[in-house]
C-alpha cells in the first residue's frame, strides 16, 4: 500500500521582517485527520507560522524561503487567485479573538454563507440551509432565530461556535486554530474542544492547533511539536511526549506548569531562567543561554532534529544527559 | 479575629438605569499570612470583590473589617492610613505602570504618601525591595517598557509590597504571563509571602494557579460564593456541584486522564430572581432549587457550601 501524502507539509519554512528572521526553517508534517499542536512562548513564532501557511502575513512579514505544500501545491509561490480557492476551502482558520474577528454590522448567518458562496454554486436559499445545519452543529440552539442576529447578541463560547461553523462550512481538509480558547473560561473551553475534536473525527479534518496551554495539548490532539525562538526543538506523539519528554526547554516548561496535587507548601516550582530575549544574537542553540544542561558546543551551531525514538524528533547535543536522571527534575 | 472579615457585602452597578449586584451579600475572612484563593469565570464577579475590598468601587451596603477596623464607609482620609496595610498586584503589567516614571520614582512614590520623610531611609527600603524582587540597583532609573512583562510584574509586585502590606489583592496577578516566567513570579509570591508573613486574596480564573498557591478557596457563581474550602478537601472532594464542573473542565497535562465531561451552558449575565443561580446549568438540580436560594452553609470543619443537595 502506498502511504497517503501528508495533507500539509512545511519544508524548511522560513518567514521574517526586513532584516529580522522570525521563523528559522521548520520542517513539520499533518497527515490526514492528525491533530497537532504547535505550542511555544509569545514571540517563539508559533502564530507567524501559521499564518504563513495561508500567506495572511502582517504588512513587511515575508515567507523568505522554503515550501509549503498542500495538495501538491506549493502555497508560498501559488498566484494569489489560486491562493484564494484554497482558504476557507481546503484550509480553514479559526482565530483567538472571537469577539473582534466577526463583522458586528453583519447577521452572523450572512457571514457563514458568505464562505459557502464563494467556493460553491449554490443558490442562497440553499445556502441557508446549510448555514443552518452547520449552526446546529456545532451546537447553537435555534440555529433558524440566531441566522438573523449580530455577534454582539452571541457570548463569547457561541461566537467561536459561529467561527467555527465558519471555517468547517466548506469540509476543509485542514483547520488551522490559532489560540481558539485562549479568551474562554475552562468550562467554555471545554465545550469548545470537545466539539472541534468531534468535528474532525466526523469531517476526517485535519487540525493545527497553535497554543501554550500544555494541558489543552494532552487532552486534545495526537501530536505535539514545540517551537523556541523560530525553531522546532522537539516534535513527538503526545502519550511518551508527556511520560517524558526529551528536549531540556520541553522538560522545563512541563516543570513550570503547576501539575496535579502541587501545593506551595510542599513543591517549588522549576523556573526556568531569563526570558526569551535571550536567543537574540545566539549562533548556536537559541536556548542554550537558559538552558541548564548547555555546553560550549550548544553555542557555535544551531542543533539538527534527530530521530529520538518512533516518530520522535529532537533537537538537542545533550540529548543523553536530558534523559538522564533529570537534573532538572532532581533540583527540587 | 481574622485579618480581613467580610460581611454580606453587596456592589451595586448601574445599567441603563437598571441596578445589579456583581456582588450580592457575600461573606469571608481571611487569616494573617493565609493564602485564600478567588476563583469562577469571567463575569461572576470575583474581580469586583477584589476591587471592592480594595474600596477602589464602592460598596452598596456591608462590612469590610480590616485588622479591627470597619473599612467599608470610611471616608478617603481615615481610609487612606489603611491602605498601608492594604495592596494590590493588577492583572496587565502593561497598563498598570505609569510609563513616565521611573522604577525608582514608582517605588518611592508610596513611601512618600504614607510619611516616610527621611530621603535615606527611603533610599535604603527601595534598594532592599530591589533585591527582594532580583533587580540590579542601577536598572531602578530605567523605565517601565524598557523591562519584559515578567519583569513588570515583579516591579508591580515591589510597588504593592513597599509599605509591608499586611494583606496584597492579586487579581489575576500571573495569567498574563508566559508559563516559564509564570513559574519565577508564583516563586517570588511564595517567597516574599514567606519572608514577610503575607496574606492573599488571590483572584484567578487559572484553577491550576489557584490550587498551588492557595491555603484556603473560594469559590465565586453570579455574585455569590456557593463554596468555600481548604485547598485539599477543594480538589478532592468538592461539595457544591459548579465546582465539580470547573475541577473537571481543566485539562490535565496527563494524555490518559481524559476531562470528564464539560458541562453545558454558559454563565448568563441575568441573575434568576429566586432559587439557586447555577439551577440553569445543573446537571442534579430539583424543583425545589428554583424556588429557594441555597444559603452558605457551615460544614463542621468549617468548609462551606450553598447547595441544597450537597
Amino acid at each position: 500500500m502506498i502511504p497517503k501524502p501528508p495533507v500539509l507539509e512545511l519544508l524548511k519554512l522560513e518567514v521574517g521582517f526586513p532584516g529580522a528572521p522570525i521563523v528559522k526553517g521548520i520542517d513539520l508534517k499533518i497527515e490526514e485527520g492528525e491533530k497537532v499542536a504547535l505550542v511555544g512562548e509569545s514571540g517563539c513564532g508559533k502564530s507567524l507560522t501559521a499564518f504563513s501557511i495561508l500567506r495572511l502575513l502582517p504588512q513587511a512579514a515575508r515567507i523568505t524561503g522554503g515550501q509549503v505544500i498542500f495538495d501538491g501545491h506549493d502555497l508560498a509561490t501559488l498566484p494569489a487567485h489560486e491562493l484564494r480557492r484554497i482558504r476557507g476551502k481546503g484550509i480553514a482558520l479559526i482565530l483567538q479573538e472571537p469577539m473582534t474577528s466577526l463583522n458586528p454590522v453583519l447577521p452572523i448567518g450572512l457571514q457563514v454563507a458568505e464562505n459557502i458562496l464563494q467556493h460553491e454554486k449554490l443558490s442562497r436559499r440553499a445556502a441557508k440551509e446549510r448555514v443552518i445545519e452547520l449552526l446546529d452543529l456545532v451546537g447553537i440552539p435555534n440555529p433558524r432565530e440566531r441566522y438573523t442576529m449580530y455577534p454582539h447578541n452571541f457570548s463569547g463560547g457561541m461566537r467561536q461556535r459561529v467561527m467555527i461553523a465558519m471555517a468547517i462550512a466548506c469540509n476543509p481538509r485542514l483547520l488551522i486554530a490559532d489560540e481558539p480558547t485562549t479568551a474562554l473560561d475552562v468550562t467554555i473551553q471545554a465545550q469548545v474542544m470537545d466539539l472541534l475534536e468531534d468535528l474532525c473525527s466526523k469531517l476526517s479534518m485535519a487540525m493545527l492547533l497553535i497554543t501554550h496551554d500544555l494541558g489543552a495539548v494532552a487532552q486534545w490532539t495526537d501530536r505535539v511539536a514545540v517551537m523556541y525562538a523560530g525553531r522546532i526543538v522537539e516534535t513527538a506523539p503526545i502519550a511518551p511526549f508527556f511520560a517524558g519528554p526529551q528536549h531540556p526547554y520541553s522538560q522545563g516548561l512541563m516543570n513550570s506548569s503547576v501539575d496535579d496535587g502541587w501545593h506551595y507548601s510542599s513543591h517549588r516550582l522549576t523556573e526556568i531562567t531569563g526570558n526569551v530575549h535571550s536567543a537574540l544574537g545566539e549562533r548556536g542553540c537559541a536556548f542554550a543561554p537558559r538552558c541548564p544542561l548547555a555546553a560550549p558546543g550548544c553555542r557555535e551551531t544551531p542543533p539538527p532534529l534527530e530521530l529520538a525514538g518512533p516518530d520522535w524528533h529532537v533537537a538537542c547535543y545533550r540529548r543523553a544527559e536530558a534523559m538522564a536522571p533529570s537534573p532538572v527534575a532532581a533540583s527540587h | 479575629m481574622s485579618l480581613l472579615d467580610v460581611e454580606n457585602l453587596r456592589t451595586a452597578y448601574t445599567v441603563k438605569g437598571k441596578t445589579f449586584y456583581a456582588v450580592d451579600g457575600v461573606s469571608f475572612s481571611v487569616g494573617a499570612k493565609e493564602t485564600v484563593g478567588l476563583v469562577g469565570e469571567s463575569g461572576c464577579g470575583k474581580s469586583t470583590l477584589g476591587k471592592t475590598v480594595m474600596r477602589l468601587i464602592e460598596p452598596a451596603s456591608g462590612k469590610i473589617t480590616l485588622d479591627g477596623h470597619d473599612i467599608a464607609t470610611l471616608p478617603e482620609a481615615q481610609m487612606r492610613p489603611m491602605r498601608r496595610k492594604l495592596q494590590m498586584v493588577f492583572q496587565d503589567p502593561y497598563a498598570s505602570l505609569n510609563p513616565r516614571q521611573t522604577i525608582w520614582q514608582m517605588l518611592e512614590t508610596p513611601l512618600k504618601v504614607h510619611g516616610v520623610a527621611d530621603p535615606a531611609e527611603r533610599r535604603r527600603i527601595i534598594e532592599a525591595m530591589a533585591e527582594k524582587i532580583g533587580f540590579p540597583k542601577a536598572s531602578l532609573q530605567r523605565f517601565a517598557h524598557e523591562f519584559s512583562g515578567g519583569q513588570r510584574q515583579r516591579i508591580g509586585i515591589a510597588r504593592a509590597l513597599i509599605l509591608e502590606p499586611e494583606l496584597v489583592v492579586c487579581d489575576e496577578a500571573v495569567s498574563a504571563l508566559d508559563l516559564s516566567i509564570q513559574a519565577q513570579i508564583l516563586n517570588l509570591l511564595v517567597d516574599l509571602k514567606r519572608e514577610m508573613g503575607l496574606a492573599f486574596l488571590f483572584i484567578s480564573h487559572d484553577l491550576s494557579v489557584v490550587r498551588y498557591i492557595s491555603d484556603r478557596v473560594l469559590v465565586m457563581y453570579l455574585g455569590k460564593i456557593v463554596e468555600s474550602a481548604d485547598h485539599a478537601t477543594l480538589w478532592n472532594s468538592p461539595r457544591h456541584p459548579y465546582t465539580r464542573a470547573l475541577l473537571s473542565s481543566v485539562p490535565s497535562t496527563d494524555p490518559a486522564k481524559k476531562i470528564g465531561g464539560a458541562i453545558s451552558g454558559e454563565i448568563s449575565t441575568k441573575i434568576p430572581e429566586t432559587g439557586c443561580r447555577f439551577r440553569a446549568r445543573c446537571p442534579i438540580a430539583e424543583a425545589r432549587c428554583a424556588l429557594e436560594a441555597p444559603e452558605l452553609k457551615t460544614l463542621p470543619g468549617g468548609n462551606a457550601v450553598a447547595c441544597h443537595l450537597a
